[in-house]
């Protein structure tokens, strides 16, 4: 929970960053959709440029909207400040090249995102950061994976699609040691159901499209600072910590203190990259944000219940969700998400591929797309689909079967989603017969 | 820039610059568990218009090494010690909470070493809660949380903050979490120990700016009466909505305010 007591994370869901508008009164925060703004003199212009004054200058850069969605997650987090992204691609790409460039090294869990694990394994080498993956169950093969040139460690809260739970105390003990910043996605889990900064996590990124939006409408990214990484201490970071050519020789430990690295984040990678995200999606994501808290419980409950039910059936082989009995992460989903794990789940069925196709196609109220996240119920194969890259040893490190399916549970009246799931799997039946435990 | 004072690792922000024995020179001094960090944005602009800037990290604070001095007197005279090393004759000293009384003693007991003061939530004498000290003592996550919630005004606890994308609240106390062990604790019972205030204020004979927010809750401008009462015709600025961290909560409006002064 957030180290402040005087606000709840509902509290600070609705009011965190948000005064009503100065100018006239808005109770909502306005969508100030504007590429620019206007200087009131020269010194005044020249003052914000200089990093003199709090202010606006171009959307690209920081913008009233943006800026209000900015300090909510920070304050959900726990945080002292973030950036809003144009995805949370450009959020992942923004920590790592606000980080470092070419030499460098990243250690990652292997059940990642497919675009994340696209980003590290296949783009990010023609720019000279190689990563190395590691079983995210195992700290010590974090620990194993550091070398000299690393500089990040990275991984999910919650891995996709085999919802294994990142050990975030363990993993970030094991950075720590080695003088590095544990950056997690909280994607999945949201503030709502984990804060990963409490727990010794240095920076937090979202895929805003997400759990946070929640309605699926919008596509946005957050990057969230902790703080508390002493990047001085670490010596590892000369973008933070040496005189930066770009910004009048602007050493940021030295003017940000603990908010050293979202302001390089910002002032070079945000301008020079240009991923920022738009006012307009910015104020959907605050919309959603608003009702974050009773969405999770609702998404959560409706979860158990559909993972209870497909325990139940001859012709699924596997339910793989951390609260689960049998699940290799059910002590520590306990210890570390009390309120739910999310409302993603996988599934393997007994017939394959095969059976597996035939149900998504069946389905009707599960909407079959590559997304999680949204109010209305998803599902998905992702061996045919987000995660069709990667090859059979891939697959297998990240817990996919051919027969696997994702579920993103939403917040549909709940015997509605099993009545459209009995009617799916019994056309998996048909398509792959004879196939049950 | 670093540089050695009464013996003792020190550092200060100057804005990457030398100081020019012929510029006016401004030092800045923070409040308490804090560092130099809180006024860089006014030491930028100030130096742009082509002042020495002096943002100081107190000792045992930010860069600096040392132990905390205990009293507010010592740190008047370690200052007047850091513009020695300086070979700064004459300054102004623009001091927040902590750094306010700081510059008022140093008005006060240095007069020609001081041409402005400007206090900026500041009350004199300038008492500590029994609790906030008894957690200080301990060096408990709960001085912390106290002085950042009181820290704020009411309104301003949510936030609201015109610096893009930062959440002042939690900077502000990830800033204490920073302290070195110990070093809140001598800072506030340096403030809470400090009872000449109004005898130093009506001293002063330099020009004095007074900030204070309307919302303060740590140094409530109703508490900061008997200091106005005793100094030589201040010039008063009360900016509405903010709370005691008025860099943070009214970075723009304080800037404005110092500008009047200086």
């Amino acid at each position: 929970m957030t180290e402040l007591k005087y606000a709840g994370l509902d509290t600070l869901a609705l009011h965190a960053g948000a005064q009503p508008d100065p100018a006239t009164g808005a109770r909502a925060t306005p969508i100030y959709q504007t590429a620019s703004f206007v200087f009131p003199d020269s010194d005044y212009a020249a003052s914000l440029f200089n990093l003199e004054r709090s202010g606006h200058v171009y959307s690209r850069l920081s913008n009233p909207t943006n800026a209000v969605l900015e300090e909510r997650i920070a304050a959900l987090e726990g945080g002292v400040g973030a950036i809003a992204t144009a995805s949370g691609q450009a959020a992942l790409l923004l920590a790592i090249t606000t980080l470092m460039g070419a030499g460098a090294h990243i250690v990652a869990a292997s059940s990642l995102y497919g675009g994340s694990h696209n980003l590290l394994t296949y783009t990010l080498p023609r720019f000279g950061i190689e990563t190395t993956f590691v079983d995210t169950r195992d700290p010590q093969a974090f620990a194993a994976a550091i070398r000299d040139n690393t500089r990040l460690v990275f991984a999910e809260t919650i891995g996709n699609p085999g919802l294994d739970v990142l050990d975030i105390p363990a993993v970030a003990a094991v950075a720590h040691a080695a003088q590095l910043p544990l950056l997690v996605d909280s994607t999945f889990t949201t503030p709502y159901l984990l804060q990963p900064l409490e727990l010794g996590a240095d920076l937090v990124m979202h895929s805003a499209t997400k759990f946070l939006s929640g309605h699926g409408i919008v596509i946005g990214g957050l990057l969230v600072d902790g703080g508390r990484f002493d990047w001085d201490a670490a010596g590892k970071f000369p973008t933070l910590t040496e005189p930066y050519d770009g910004f009048h020789q602007l050493v940021f430990t030295e003017e940000f203190g603990p908010a050293a690295f979202i302001n390089r984040a910002r002032k070079e990678g945000l301008r020079d990259f240009g991923a920022c995200m738009s006012p307009t999606t910015a104020f959907h994501i605050l919309q959603g944000i608003e009702t974050l808290g009773m969405r999770m419980q609702r998404h959560v409950e409706n979860t158990r219940e559909i993972a209870g039910f497909l325990q139940q059936q001859d012709t699924v082989a596997a339910v793989s969700y951390p609260e689960l009995e049998g699940h290799p992460d059910r002590a520590l989903a306990a210890t570390l998400l009390p309120r739910g794990c999310g409302a993603v789940l996988s599934f393997e069925l007994q017939g394959g591929r095969q059976a597996a196709i035939a149900l998504v196609d069946a389905l009707s109220l599960f909407s079959h797309l590559a997304n999680v996240g949204d109010a209305k119920s998803l599902v998905i194969h992702p061996a045919s689909t987000t995660h069709h890259r990667m090859d059979a040893a891939a697959l297998k490190a990240a817990g996919i079967a051919d027969g696997t399916i994702r579920l993103s549970v939403g917040l549909e009246q709940v015997s509605d989603l099993l009545a459209d799931l009995k009617q799916g799997l019994r056309a998996a039946e048909k398509a792959a017969p004879g196939v049950a435990r | 820039m670093k540089l050695q004072v009464a013996g003792q690792d020190t550092y200060c922000y100057t804005n990457g610059r030398a100081i020019d024995p012929d510029a006016d020179s401004l030092v800045f001094v923070h409040g308490a568990g804090m560092d130099h960090t809180v006024w860089t944005p006014f030491a930028r602009h100030f130096a742009r218009h082509g002042r020495n800037v002096v943002a100081v990290d107190l000792p045992g604070h930010g860069r600096s090494g040392g132990a905390p001095l205990g009293s507010i007197e010592a740190l008047s005279d370690w200052l007047v010690g850091l513009l020695d090393a300086l070979a700064i004759t004459r300054a102004a000293i623009v001091g927040h909470s902590l750094g306010s009384i700081v510059a008022l003693d140093t008005a006060a007991r240095y007069p020609r070493r001081v041409r402005a003061i400007a206090l900026v939530g500041t009350t004199a004498p300038m008492p500590v809660s029994q609790a906030i000290l008894d957690a200080a003592a301990a060096d408990a996550p709960a001085a912390f949380h106290m002085l950042t919630e009181f820290g704020f005004s009411r309104r301003h606890l949510y936030g609201g903050n015109s610096n893009p994308g930062i959440w002042m609240v939690g900077a502000s106390l990830r800033l204490l979490q920073r302290a070195a062990p110990g070093v809140l604790h001598a800072d506030m019972n340096a403030c809470n120990d400090y009872d000449s205030g109004l005898q130093r204020a009506a001293q002063v004979t330099c020009p004095v700016l007074v900030v204070a927010g309307d919302g303060d809750r740590l140094t409530p401008l109703r508490g900061a009466q008997p200091l106005l009462e005793a100094l030589p015709s201040p010039l008063v600025k009360v900016l509405r909505g903010s709370g005691h961290t008025l860099m943070a909560e009214a970075p723009n409006e304080l800037l404005a305010a110092l500008r009047e002064l200086l």
